[in-house]
């Protein structure tokens, strides 16, 4: 079978934590780390009598995610509960949403800077809000198999974000997931910290068999645990194999089986089938009665428009036209992050060069930040600073050759690129001290001006560095320009 | 004259003027408690000391010239389906027997801020499932009135203190009938306020878009009072109604005029016992006396209201239950026990070498939900819970539990029609007066048809009171059912208290040994 005999079909479902100070349906903190079940109440720890109240401002985070995925708001949405058992859900239900969620009929354009695929727009089916649940930890130290569980998580917002089964690659879903990420934190709905668990993906995988006319759906597979991007991509790409494996030797059909859910094993690199049970199981979602639907006004649905800021689709699109850079650069730019683009901005509003700006933070800004672990917001080099290195460059007052070097100093020891040249001795060279200098080592070095003169262009190099030793802020470039300059003039 | 005998409002009025202090009040019921509550079995616990506490706090706010709230230090039962901080909470059943919430009820703490005291916590059905509280998993409830029969339910045990005179004011929660068919049976008068209009946080869930929690006392005007102290707005409850709580005590004794009463025609058909049927027949004619225009109404839709009400309320109920699983609190099954059984059994299959059978086993962790479950709920819990799981499962739950809803719909629709004619609907609280306790142990169906003129004010949502209006000739009381558009307490209230100034069946007291 060639690969153009079928098509990977992958549809995904992400939950994203919401970044609110206190949980969906009360009023507890939802700080992530602190120790088990100290961020708990009667509410979210499933009290009898107790009450849930929806938080506004969730409701408001969700409303402006959906609104930036273009999602269709119904005027009117409620909660329901998804029941069934397990200690870390302490009601023995999930509130959540069913038949009516508060968003639907989305879509987020992904493309490559590489142009591996062409852009698309991936649907997305619903958005929903929905309450998490706890952390079992399955301690099973000396020998005793004991399960805690802590309630800390329970009622953080979540908002499930289902994608259509639109991406046909494991490539296309890494980009899908980058770029709702990178709108999610342009968003500032999320910190979309997967380590933490504040972004969990699944995929529904399956396969488009091509035989002749015929194209035949193979069963849908729900890949779990996939703790990064990268995770994804590799299990997606396995899934594909594998399930073309089983196409070739079961010939199974979507619908001759039950859906199988399978997880992801990082360490040995494959999927395994997860045990599920005989029964599919029934939540048997109903209304929840605890709580009042909740109706959406035009005004809110413009508010939440009016509060998403400028997206990376558009920011990407100004910085090409506004700046003139290529749209490869303005794509790194734009997925570092909004906190990144503005320090371009506010960088080339003194530099005043766009291009260099961009490359010098795209090479040794991003690099240094990559060493360091560290975000844009505490690097040492402002915004400011580093526009006025990019301008002493091209105003002369610093040479190339010596602005990593300054740059290296400036983030070291958090200088201005003034500080550091000073500090590293660098001042700008007179014009015709540079000339004096030179005519004095031509003076002193006749072969090296025969050589040039017969044609040898390549030995005024050796003046180079004799120069250098002589006046260390001398720029070499200019050195050798003036040099053969002198020459020419001698004969 | 005793300060037991003295009505809640009186009570008052000796509090605020000093003629009596709040602890003498708190011992002087105590008192009566511990002589008859035996009995009676109206409470599940008092906490003489704790209860004592409170009224001398009291005391001694008043003594020193604060502010105290308008209950003055009367004491008041609460239903143990309501939350009190610090204190055994039990819905009367074996799965919360030693529960203690961390939190109080929004009743709870509204009656400590008018200055309550809490008595005790009064019995019920268990969740508040029955119409008897028979299903109590604790103890049996007498009516004060024939020590042989049920006081009723769900709130038994919060009409019956009443009735014994074993508290003046009491709290009770009404889900089809609970509060208005005890206080019927009981011979007191019991409100079920409009849905939204008390905050059920802290009131321990059976059927969440259904329970109300509502005031019992002998009076009308005690109930105003009772009501005025925890009816309004909560934040802390979604399905709360912002509505402004009137100052109810201040309007109960101005009588209305031009008083239109619809007399619903289906509540006087098949079922209503002949006696109860002249009492209410009776107490209509004393409306008529004072000038009112009664005229017959009709509620098309109230021969659906059981079946609705006995799918919707055991839906919710399934789902609010779900939580007693032994995981967090409450009753847990004896673990090691259940291991060992568990592994006892597996140990069978592994050398009949069945692994189907080992298969089908459940884990250790569903089996001890189930063991808990089954340990910790009474039958009737149990039943409902069942009855609900089904009717919301897929492929059913559009047969039942939407279909009840829509039936919920035109209910509310017969009654919003009715009050665009009438002012109040008037008709019996109960087909039969109490029954003997055991009358319907081996038929739970022929329990849920007591709940036929109750549960419609449920499923719609507005308000009912249950006012005595007589007695059969065997001496058991009988109520007298008002219901009024919703948020229309006030009105309603003002009406029953009319009822009560003209005739004295409230003044009755049960004679106890």
């Amino acid at each position: 079978m060639t690969d153009k005999d079928y098509e990977l079909v992958i549809g995904l479902e992400v939950h994203v934590q919401l970044a609110t100070a206190t949980k969906l349906f009360c009023r507890c903190n939802t700080k992530f780390g602190q120790p088990p079940n100290t961020q708990t109440c009667p509410v979210c720890t499933g009290m009898p009598g107790a009450l849930p109240v929806m938080n506004k401002r969730a409701f408001e985070l969700a409303l402006r995610t959906a609104v930036a995925l273009n999602c269709e708001i119904p005027r009117f949405t409620k909660w329901d509960r998804k029941q069934y058992y397990y200690p870390d859900l302490p009601k023995g239900y999930q509130i959540s949403q069913f038949d009516l969620p508060m968003s639907q009929n989305g879509w987020l354009e992904i493309s490559d800077p590489e142009d591996r695929f062409a852009p698309k727009r991936v649907g997305i089916t619903r958005a929903h809000l929905e309450e998490d649940a706890g952390k079992s930890m399955h301690d099973e130290v000396a020998g005793r198999a004991d399960s805690r569980i802590d309630l800390n998580r329970t009622g953080t917002p979540l908002l499930e974000i289902v994608s259509e089964p639109d991406m046909r690659s494991a490539l296309e879903a890494k980009a899908y997931l980058t770029e709702l990420k990178l709108l999610l934190s342009y968003l500032d709905v999320s910190d979309c910290n997967m380590q933490e668990g504040s972004l969990r993906v699944d995929a529904n995988v399956n396969l488009w068999i091509h035989d002749g006319d015929e194209v035949i759906a193979t069963p849908i597979v729900e890949v779990k645990n996939m703790n990064s991007f990268r995770a994804v991509e590799r299990a997606l790409t396995y899934e594909a194999e594998r399930q073309q494996q089983v196409w070739k030797e079961t010939k199974q059909r979507l619908g001759d089986v039950p859906k199988q859910t399978r997880g992801w094993d990082d360490q040995l690199q494959v999927t395994k089938g997860q045990r599920s049970k005989e029964e599919s199981s029934d939540y048997r979602y109903f209304p929840d009665p605890d709580l009042v639907p909740v109706t959406v006004s035009e005004e809110q649905i413009t508010a939440a428009k009016t509060s998403q800021g400028e997206l990376p689709a558009s920011l990407r699109q100004r910085l090409q036209d506004d700046f003139e850079i290529s749209a490869y650069d303005a794509d790194v730019l734009v997925n570092q992050g909004r906190d990144l683009v503005d320090y371009f901005l506010a960088a080339v509003k003194v530099s005043k060069d766009a291009k260099k700006t961009s490359n010098w933070i795209q090479r040794d800004v991003l690099r240094t930040l990559h060493e360091q672990e560290a975000t844009i917001a505490d690097f040492r080099v402002t915004a400011d600073q580093l526009g006025t290195f990019v301008k002493s460059i091209n105003d002369g007052e610093l040479q190339s050759s010596r602005a990593t070097e300054v740059f290296a100093h400036m983030y070291e020891h958090g200088k201005s690129a003034t500080e550091a040249m000073s500090d590293l001795g660098i001042e700008s060279v007179d014009e015709s001290d540079v000339v004096q200098l030179c005519q004095t080592l031509l003076n002193g070095n006749p072969k090296v001006v025969a050589d040039v003169q017969s044609g040898k262009q390549q030995a005024v190099g050796a003046l180079i560095g004799q120069a250098k030793k002589q006046n260390p802020n001398v720029d070499p470039g200019r050195v050798r320009e003036i040099c053969l300059e002198l020459i020419s003039k001698m004969s | 004259m005793s300060l037991t005998d003295l009505s809640a409002c009186e009570l008052k009025s000796e509090l605020e003027q000093g003629n009596a202090s709040a602890a003498e009040v708190a011992t002087a019921y105590l008192d009566r408690i511990s002589t008859h509550d035996e009995q009676i079995g109206a409470y599940l616990w008092t906490d003489p000391e704790h209860t004592l506490q409170a009224a001398r706090a009291i005391d001694e706010r008043r003594a020193q010239g604060h502010p105290v709230g308008c209950l003055q230090g009367i004491p008041v039962a609460i239903k143990d389906l309501i939350c009190v901080d610090g204190l055994r909470t039990t819905c009367a059943s074996k799965i919360l027997s030693n529960f203690r919430p961390p939190y109080d009820a929004t009743v709870t703490r509204r009656l400590k801020s008018a200055d309550g005291v809490l008595l005790g916590k009064t019995n019920l059905d268990e969740f508040a499932m029955g119409g008897s509280t028979e299903n109590s998993a604790f103890r049996k409830t007498h009516n004060p009135w024939d020590l042989k029969c049920v006081p009723g339910g769900s709130s038994g045990g919060a009409a019956a203190c009443v009735a014994a005179t074993l508290a003046p004011l009491s709290i009770g929660t009404d889900t089809g009938g609970s509060i208005r068919q005890p206080a019927a049976y009981c011979g007191v008068v019991g409100l079920k306020p409009t849905y939204g209009r008390v905050s059920r946080y802290g009131l321990i869930a059976f059927a969440s878009s259904l329970d109300q929690i509502g005031p019992l006392a002998w009076s009308v005007a005690d109930v105003a009072l009772l009501l005025e102290a925890i009816a309004g707005h909560d934040p802390l409850d979604s399905t709360s109604a912002n509505v402004p709580a009137p100052a109810y005590s201040d309007t109960v004794g101005q009588p209305l005029s031009g008083l239109k009463l619809g007399v619903p025609q289906e509540h006087l058909g098949d079922g209503l016992d002949p006696e109860v049927a002249k009492v209410t027949e009776a107490a209509i004619q004393v409306y008529r006396d004072l000038g009112a225009d009664v005229r017959p109404i009709s509620l098309p839709h109230s021969k659906y209201a059981i079946a609705a009400y006995y799918l919707i309320a055991p839906s919710e109920a399934s789902s609010n239950l779900a939580r007693y699983d032994g995981v967090h609190y409450g009753h847990r099954t004896d673990e090691s026990r259940m291991l060992d059984a568990w592994k006892t059994e597996r140990k069978q299959h592994e050398l009949a070498n069945d692994d189907d059978a080992i298969n089908r086993m459940d884990s250790p962790l569903v089996r001890m939900y189930r063991d808990t479950r089954a340990e910790g709920f009474g039958a009737e819990v149990k039943r409902r819970i069942m009855l609900g799981t089904y009717a919301l499962s897929a492929g059913y739950y559009d047969a039942y539990y939407l279909k009840a809803l829509k039936v919920r719909r035109l209910i509310r629709q017969d009654y919003d029609r009715a009050f665009e004619e009438v002012d109040f609907l008037v008709g019996p609280v109960t087909p039969t007066p109490a029954f003997e306790l055991g009358a319907h142990s081996g038929d739970p169906l022929s329990l849920y048809l007591q709940d036929l003129y109750t549960v419609s004010a449920n499923l719609a949502g507005i308000a009912s009171v249950s006012v005595p209006c007589g007695f059969t000739a065997a001496g058991l009381p009988v109520g007298l059912q008002l219901q009024s558009p919703p948020f229309e307490e006030q009105r309603l209230l003002q009406a029953a208290n009319m009822y009560q100034g003209s005739t004295d069946w409230h003044r009755r007291r049960p004679a106890l040994s």
